[in-house]
């Protein structure tokens, strides 16, 4: 996997993902994708296309449990989320849904700008710059989470093995 | 055997002997529900994974409390499907009118000492109030639950608050749930378990100890844990069939760290625009002006909360637009029966039928461009509660009923002169 950056800082919130205003206006995640980081930057959103990697700072995605906010990401092409850490509950759902998270060292990612282009092996559990030329290994997920999240969520999981993974170990 | 009062909970709920952080589990859940925010995104996950269907008809439970009267069209069609939901499986649903998800779980039973409740919504860790571990998931997760009444879970690191002595006059458990948030910041409690101890958590009132196990994943905590103590136990007692038994920590528990605390100094805090974990002693933010009160929430809008508000503005009147909205149908006929309610419209309160209300920025009291507000309940992040130029300052309802009175960020305190703490 392969894209260019869209770079965001700290504590980016799920209400900035996606506002509940609209949340309330509309369940449709291709409706409310249009809405995407709309309180944060109403610009925003044209900075991001088919492939591109979020790489934000600390805590990315706290607040609210709506799992709206990684559904619109994975909506508007975003291929990967790298931050520094992420909050709990978009952490699962974003692994449930398919959108790779993946928790990067600090100076990887303030050594990332904005437009790098960066690479990423959910196999191999490596990041790179391509740009900067920077390579680093994450931290693999226990098995379960990473056979999930390269079948590409649980439903996906369920719909290849007819179980959830956890029914099989 | 020793644990945490989260890995106890834990444990039993995977059918361990013990667990230790960092295992992953699979775990039976006591509860678990949704909320018209949530649960039609969790019907379709159930589509995708084959059929709509629950494990236990009477574990699963529904809320339609965040848009509640509904406000749309579109909301109303959310409405529906969750009434069809309920009638087809037979699954308690808690129509427009009752209240907040959190406080109804409790009040209705579903929450015991020791059982494990998953839900819906972040502020699902209110629930560690009484002494259960209680954790906020997605749709998916909840939608999983709800099919086969299990969740994996990563057992987490527990940390240790001991918190001693009385909160001073003026003072309230919202004040000493901020302190504790501008402390620790947003991420301070990531992916851990927060276990409360010592005098303070031990003599609150119910009300008070789901005002601060609530704002727990303010600091990214995942589940507020609480010693069951004797006004928990009693009110408890009313409301739950089974025996009720506390789940108290090992004496040889580990805790990834302990802080301690003494309450006696505190003062009131806000938290101040455009983060919850940005607070502030009230004095530093006193005099800037107010357009909009607003009491309630899952996180202030009990019945205490009410008592509380109305020490200040009884017989006074509200400056700007104060909305008042009680957290269940429970505390509202309650406040009904006690007076409080007239009291309230004699101050010039609005007040609203049982919802979350303009916490959530679906409707009822959103804020203007550049607008100002202070709010009893969770989040201040810009646009939350209506226009993305709006400024929230989250605090108690002691110091949203003094601003209320004087239109302006007010010290509660000066009004509280010579009354008995």
């Amino acid at each position: 996997m392969r894209g260019k950056t869209v770079k965001l800082g700290d504590h980016i919130n799920t209400d900035f993902v996606i506002s509940g205003k609209y949340k309330f206006k509309t369940q449709d995640i291709k409706e409310l994708s249009k809405h995407i980081f709309e309180d944060l930057d109403p610009t925003l959103s044209q900075r991001i296309k088919s492939g591109t990697i979020i790489v934000a700072g600390r805590n990315f995605g706290y607040g609210s449990s709506r799992e709206h906010a990684p559904r619109v990401i994975k909506e508007v092409g975003v291929s990967a989320v790298i931050a520094k850490s992420f909050a709990r509950i978009f952490f699962r759902n974003a692994i449930n849904i398919g959108l790779p998270v993946i928790a990067a060292s600090e100076s990887f990612i303030d050594s990332t700008n904005e437009g790098d282009e960066v690479s990423l092996d959910l196999e191999k559990g490596t990041i790179k710059n391509e740009t900067k030329n920077i390579e680093e290994t994450f931290k693999p997920y226990p098995s379960f989470i990473s056979v999930v999240m390269r079948e590409g969520g649980i439903v996906s999981y369920f719909k290849k093995y007819g179980a959830l993974p956890w029914d099989t170990r | 055997m020793s644990g945490t009062i989260a890995e106890k909970i834990l444990a039993k709920a995977s059918g361990k002997k013990e667990v230790e952080p960092g295992d992953f589990i699979v775990a039976n859940v006591d509860v678990v529900f949704a909320h018209d925010g949530t649960a039609t995104l969790a019907f379709d996950v159930m589509k995708e994974l084959g059929e709509e269907r629950v494990f236990d008809s009477k574990k699963v439970v529904l809320f339609i409390d965040h848009a509640a009267p509904s406000p749309s069209p579109a909301i109303s069609a959310i409405h529906t499907r969750m009434r069809i939901f309920s009638k087809t499986h037979n699954v308690k649903l808690y129509d427009v009118g009752n209240g907040i998800c959190h406080q109804l779980l409790p009040s209705e039973g579903y929450v015991k000492p020791g059982s494990l409740v998953i839900g819906a919504d972040s502020h699902t860790v209110t629930h560690g109030a009484f002494n259960a571990f209680a954790t906020g998931v997605g749709s998916t997760d909840a939608a999983i639950a709800m099919m086969t009444g299990k969740i994996w879970l990563k057992v987490p690191e527990s940390v240790k608050l001991e918190l001693n002595g009385n909160l001073g006059r003026g003072v309230t458990s919202k004040d000493l749930i901020l302190f504790l948030i501008g402390t620790f910041k947003a991420d301070g409690f990531n992916y851990m378990a927060v276990e409360y101890s010592g005098s303070t958590i031990a003599s609150l009132s119910v009300d008070s100890r789901m005002t601060i196990a609530n704002m727990g994943v303010e600091m990214g905590a995942k589940a507020s844990l609480m010693p069951l103590n004797e006004s928990t136990k009693a009110w408890l007692s009313k409301r739950v069939q089974e025996p009720i038994i506390p789940v108290e920590p090992d004496k040889d528990a580990t805790y990834y760290k302990t802080f301690s605390f003494e309450v006696e100094n505190l003062e009131p805090m806000v938290a101040t625009p455009p983060n919850v974990d940005n607070v502030k002693p009230i004095t530093e933010v006193e005099e800037l002006e107010v357009d909009q009160v607003f009491i309630g929430s899952c996180t202030n809008g009990r019945l205490e909360d009410i008592e509380l508000a109305l020490r200040i503005l009884k017989g006074r009147k509200a400056k700007v637009r104060c909305i008042v909205i009680p957290a269940s149908k429970e505390v509202y006929y309650e406040a009904l029966r006690r007076g409080y309610i007239e009291e309230l419209l004699k101050s010039n309160c609005v007040i609203g039928p049982p919802t979350c209300g303009p916490c959530i920025g679906a409707h009822m009291g959103l804020l203007g461009q550049n607008e100002v507000g202070v709010s009893t309940s969770n989040r201040n992040f810009p646009g939350r509660m209506g226009d993305r130029e709006a400024k929230i300052f989250l605090a108690s309802p002691l110091t949203a009923a003094a601003s209320a009175v004087e239109g302006r960020i007010t010290d509660p305190r000066k009004y509280l002169e010579g009354e008995l703490q």
